[in-house]
């Protein structure tokens, strides 16, 4: 089908994109990617008055180094995150799991910042984004201000992004010397996360200091795993360990039943996923 | 309407565009370039693939108006002179192809991955169409024929590659 009719402006700047969604109107869409706002227009399940397409707006594309964190700009396509130096550096994670969204085609053109933006619960990137800690810098006709992953993720397809705000770009701090791993269950013909496990590990030595776990499509937000982190915490590096740990993944998670799965099966999945990831993270 | 300029399969057009239309619906309806298909109406199929500026993209998921300054090539653009791309070539001698209705896009997505990794592995070669579903060939010939063409494409010679008179 063709979308419904839409004025289009295409601003070269982040304040003319503000000034842009500011006067479109009452129904203003931010056009990114549009890996997943076409198709939704396209089955009509969105119709907005006005279309502000960031594709132009060059301040918003690529990694920066800034002291103990990367910067990723919010309109950097998934196939530049899976080729970005910094992040092959200093969050690696990120890269591993991107190369698993979509398809070549779709990773061409769909962003980091959209993604995010977008917070569909089956999506890759949110867990990824929790479990790295990471922060997400939102832009207002009134000015900036920095919301961390906890905050961002509201409710499903919801996050804390105000009416007439952009996400800008998201700051994550640095993982050296940290062990990760992307985990990810999902039909062959649909790369949709049926559930996916996010991990990040440092180790002491024969311990493990401290674990950050991020769990995909158990609720309709992302999660961190809390049970698990705790039973992780200074545990020895052992394969029983982790195993043993993994068992609290599906503590306080709420996922939906659908024509993939139903809640249940996935509260199974999510420990073995867990299991899986963090030892592949811990180097176990 | 806005105004839109784009060079298409090497040639420069001016045409005016409703926001609104797909990049799709243009190649097909303003310029007649019927060679790329619509598969679907939720961006999974892959058969509408094209290049803009050098990526391979499913056209059903951009908008005319954001080619607006680009280079968009598409499976009518691929050969040059009348002859077939090695891609086009190889697709057809090792029969990666029944009705047809996915070749193009699939043509379009496996130019785009060899360009990326010039020797794909038969994994990286189902890995790389991912996006790009056939509902008659079973695939098995599509991964043969892109290892083919591969191996053409970047001077090596086709013998690496079982030939379909040797499997069946
Ligand atoms: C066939 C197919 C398979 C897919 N498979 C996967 C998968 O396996 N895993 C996965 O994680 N994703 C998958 N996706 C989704 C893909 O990753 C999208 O690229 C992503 O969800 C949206 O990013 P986008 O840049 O295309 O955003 P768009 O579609 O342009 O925008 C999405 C939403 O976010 C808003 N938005 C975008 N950018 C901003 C911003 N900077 N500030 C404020 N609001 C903004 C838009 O207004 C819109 O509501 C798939 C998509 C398709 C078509
Ligand atoms: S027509 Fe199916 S992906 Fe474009
Ligand atoms: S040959 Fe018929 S869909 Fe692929």
């Amino acid at each position: 089908m063709i979308p419904a009719p839409f004025a289009y402006a295409r601003p070269t700047t982040i304040d003319e994109a503000l000034q842009a969604v500011a006067a479109g109107g009452e129904d203003v869409k931010i056009l990114a990617g549009g890996q997943s706002l076409i198709p939704v227009m396209r089955l009509r399940l969105a119709a907005p008055e006005t279309v502000v397409d960031l594709n132009k707006i060059a301040e918003l594309r690529g990694v920066r180094e800034e002291g103990d964190a990367i910067v990723i700009g919010a309109m950097t396509t998934h196939s530049d995150v899976i080729g970005d130096p910094l992040i092959a550096r200093y969050a690696p994670l990120i890269a591993e799991a991107t190369e698993t969204v979509a398809d070549r085609q779709v990773r061409h053109r769909g962003t980091f910042g959209g993604a995010l933006a977008h917070a569909d619960p089956a999506g890759d990137l949110p867990a990824v984004a929790l479990a790295l800690d990471a922060e997400f810098v939102l832009a207002g006709l009134a000015g900036r201000r920095t919301v961390p992953a906890a905050e961002f993720f509201v409710d499903y397809l919801t996050t804390a992004l105000e009416e007439g705000e952009l996400l800008v770009e998201i700051r994550v701090p640095k993982h050296e010397g940290w062990g990760t791993h992307y985990e990810k269950f999902n039909r062959v013909a649909q790369a949709w996360s049926i559930v996916a496990v996010a991990a990040v590990v440092r180790r002491e030595g024969g311990r493990i200091a401290e674990a950050k776990i991020g769990l995909t499509n158990m609720g309709p937000t992302p999660l961190r795993a809390a049970g698990v982190e705790a039973a992780l915490s200074g545990v020895e590096a052992t394969r029983e360990a982790v195993a043993a740990a993994a068992g609290h993944a599906a503590e306080n998670t709420s996922p939906s039943s659908d024509l993939n799965a139903q809640a249940d099966y996935r509260q199974h999945l999510v420990q073995v996923l867990t299991r899986r990831a963090v030892t592949a993270a811990a180097g176990l | 309407m806005s105004q839109i300029n784009v060079r298409v399969d090497g040639a420069s057009y001016t045409d005016d565009v409703e926001p609104r239309t797909l990049l799709v619906h243009y190649l097909r309806e303003q310029l007649g370039k019927v060679g790329t298909v619509v598969g679907c109406d939720t961006s999974n199929c892959g058969a509408c693939t094209v290049h803009l500026d050098g990526e391979a993209v499913k056209s059903c998921t951009v908008f005319a108006v954001q080619a607006d300054g680009c280079e968009v090539t598409t499976i009518e653009g691929i050969g040059a002179d009348g002859a077939l791309h090695p891609m086009q070539k190889a697709f057809h001698e090792m029969h990666g192809l029944q009705c047809g209705f996915c070749t193009p896009g699939m043509i379009m997505a496996s130019i785009d991955l060899v360009n990326d990794n010039p020797d794909p592995t038969e994994d990286e070669v189902r890995e790389g169409i991912e996006g790009n579903l056939c509902r008659c060939t079973g695939y098995q010939n599509i991964v043969r024929a892109v290892q083919q063409a591969a191996g053409e494409m970047h001077g090596r010679s086709a013998g690496a590659t079982e030939t379909l008179g040797a499997q069946s």
